[in-house]
């Protein structure tokens, strides 16, 4: 008996039984489907969540005020006030430091007409723009004449604008932030993001403006730093380190006033956090995989005992137990491979349907393929080991007696 | 062909030792046409599982089949033996469901390491029972009698040095019963060694010598002188349309 009549014998059980052979085999579908499934969704939320941190601009450091220390009452990051424009202006001699765009944040209602939203503002410098990647898709950016001249103009996002606006042209309106009016000058070119940290829900003024008119503060928020290369991220970060350490006349580092964000740290985070997420969707969807090959086992188990007179038959013709045995390992092997195609073809169309209608793709990797399909035959292979195993050993007295 | 000496088999059954077959010795010679009888529980179906080497005897017994001791056999073994060396009709014909006669007959020539022609011996062996024209037939679309053929067929698709009956009559009415015991007369006449148990009179005098077991020993031994020839006794039979 050769492997190919092997195979047609196990196809042609396996027709012969067709609801049964569907039912084990969704055990398999499902596993292999989900496995598929939960890593493209993985992978399409790690790549979703690196674009949306690509976005925001690359080779950035942010340096926040640190936390404020009254006492044992610990306050919340950068709820201390310690940066200041002179910080800014002394960071500028830094070798490692490209740019840099010191920024004020608050969020405020803002209205057009009859129309309002609460949505961020950001006092800032034009440099900002460069920095965070931000394009403007008509008019124009906040320039150096708008800080030194405090100017009340505004660049505005496309979230906020349509929000505000509709379908109108938001250059050249005036719009009113806690009862200022601002001229908008500029509206931002989308960068697709959404959900949190949309960065399309936004407004940008001028630093100065922000700092006097609106929020009444001589301290900044945070100071946007882009380093001149990617591979000076860390010398910046020891740079800023050591010229914020001399203007705030700090001698331990324990009493840092102040935090950096380096982005790089931010990606290797989020990284490592995909990792995790990757592997307890895989392994969730794993278990699934070794349900659907306990039924296997199960079937072939009833199935060797339904067929029983027909081992007593193929023994007593001259069948050798390892005949038996592969028989019936074919089988389930087969099961398995089937239900393993199956499966793909299914978890392939359930990722599409996902990224269809969700905001992120999921992407099917040809890995995830390979590795659930040669998990499924390993599975049918483990699992109908033990049925061929027993089936094979079965005595042909027995079988040929059975009815 | 066959030749036992001392043959013992014990069952043992929660505490009680069943003593199946004591010390049998029997010879039968190539070209012979046995019958063997006995009451139920007489031992003549586990002799007859031994010689067909679907069973093992118990240690210090000898079998020689065809020249080959085979009392001490492992499993693969006694399966090539099988394989090669005997063919089985049994009492419920034992056909596997679902598969078309010639899927049937060629069944013992796919576990036959490099069989040739495997198609064409197993179309031979379909036209020695008659059934040529039943080749494509799954079994339950054959009258007993013609499954039987069938299982005769399979029987002897390896060329088989002997071919046992295990009551191969037991569940066909007479005129099916004769043409089984036509196509082995026929077969015996051929050459072929002929083995069956049966517990039939009237078939077992189809044969030539019969062998009567009674409490897991040979009684009696002897040859048949009236021998029935199934075509005499088939021509004195109505005709049936199910052929």
């Amino acid at each position: 008996m050769n492997i190919t009549e092997s195979i047609i014998l196990a196809l042609e059980s396996i027709v012969a039984n067709k609801t049964r052979a569907a039912l084990t085999m969704l055990g398999i579908i499902i596993g292999v489907g989900a496995v598929i499934c939960m890593l493209a969704l993985a992978s399409g939320a790690k790549e979703s969540m690196m674009s949306s941190i690509q976005s925001m601009g690359t080779n950035n450091l942010t340096i926040m005020s640190g936390q404020s220390r009254n006492g044992g009452v610990r306050g919340g990051m950068g709820s201390m006030q310690s940066l200041t424009l002179s910080d800014v202006e002394a960071l500028r001699k830094a070798s490692a430091i490209g740019k840099l765009a010191p920024q004020v944040q608050t969020s405020a209602q803002v209205k057009y007409a009859n129309n309002n939203t609460n949505t961020s503002i950001y006092g800032t410098t034009p440099e900002y723009a460069d920095i965070r990647n931000y394009t403007v898709e008509k008019g124009r950016f906040i320039r150096d004449n708008d800080v030194k001249g405090i100017k009340k103009v505004a660049v505005i996002g496309p979230t906020t604008a349509e929000t505000l606006f509709g379908e109108m042209t938001p250059v050249g309106k005036t719009i009113s932030i806690k009862g200022i009016k601002f001229e908008v000058v500029g509206l931002l070119k989308s960068k697709g993001s959404s959900g949190f940290m949309n960065q399309d829900d936004i407004i940008i003024i001028p630093l100065t403006t922000a700092m006097r008119r609106l929020m009444g503060t001589k301290y900044l928020g945070n100071i946007n730093v882009q380093a001149t290369d990617m591979s000076k991220m860390n010398t910046a970060e020891a740079q800023i380190n050591k010229i914020l350490r001399k203007e705030h006349k700090i001698k331990n580092p324990e009493d840092d006033d102040f935090r950096i964000f380096n982005q790089n740290e931010i990606m290797e985070m989020a990284n490592q956090t995909s990792q995790t997420f990757t592997l307890l969707l895989g392994g969730i969807a794993c278990v699934s995989l070794l349900v659907g090959g306990i039924g296997v086992m199960n079937i072939m188990l009833v199935s060797v005992t339904e067929r029983t007179k027909e081992i007593g038959i193929r023994k007593a013709l001259g069948a050798k137990n390892s005949n038996i045995q592969s028989q019936f390992l074919i089988e389930s092997l087969m099961l398995s491979i089937v239900g393993g195609i199956i499966g793909i073809i299914f978890g392939v169309g359930v990722s599409q349907i996902m990224s269809a209608l969700s905001t992120f793709t999921a992407s099917v990797s040809v890995w995830s393929i390979l590795m659930s399909f040669g998990f499924s035959c390993m599975v049918g292979i483990f699992f109908g080991y033990y049925p061929a195993k027993k089936a094979s050993q079965l005595d042909p007295i027995e079988c040929l007696r059975y009815e | 062909m066959i030749d036992v000496k001392h043959l013992n088999k014990t069952y043992v059954m929660g505490d009680t030792v069943l003593h199946a077959l004591k010390d049998v010795s029997l010879k039968v010679e190539e070209g012979e046409f046995v019958a063997i009888m006995g009451p139920s529980g007489s031992g003549k179906s586990t002799f007859m599982n031994i010689l067909g080497c679907l069973d093992k005897p118990a240690e210090g017994s000898s079998y020689l089949l065809d020249g080959k001791e085979v009392a001490d056999m492992d499993d693969d073994q006694l399966a090539e033996i099988r394989n090669r060396k005997i063919g089985f009709v049994f009492q419920t014909f034992n056909l596997i469901p679902r598969r078309t006669v010639l899927k049937q007959v060629m069944l013992p020539l796919q576990y036959t390491p490099g069989a040739k022609d495997i198609k064409e011996r197993a179309l031979k062996a379909i036209a020695h029972v008659g059934l040529e024209k039943r080749a494509d037939h799954k079994p339950n679309e054959l009258s007993g009698g013609q499954q039987q053929r069938v299982a005769i067929a399979r029987a002897i698709v390896t060329d088989p040095v002997i071919i046992f009956g295990d009551e191969p009559t037991g569940n066909l009415d007479t005129r099916m019963s004769e043409e089984i015991m036509a196509i082995f007369q026929e077969l015996h006449r051929e050459g072929k060694t002929l083995i069956m148990v049966t517990h039939e009179e009237d078939i077992a005098r189809h044969t030539q010598r019969i062998v009567r077991f009674r409490d897991g020993r040979i009684v009696s031994d002897e040859k048949v002188t009236e021998q029935i020839d199934a075509r005499d006794v088939l021509a004195t039979l109505p005709e049936e349309e199910h052929t």
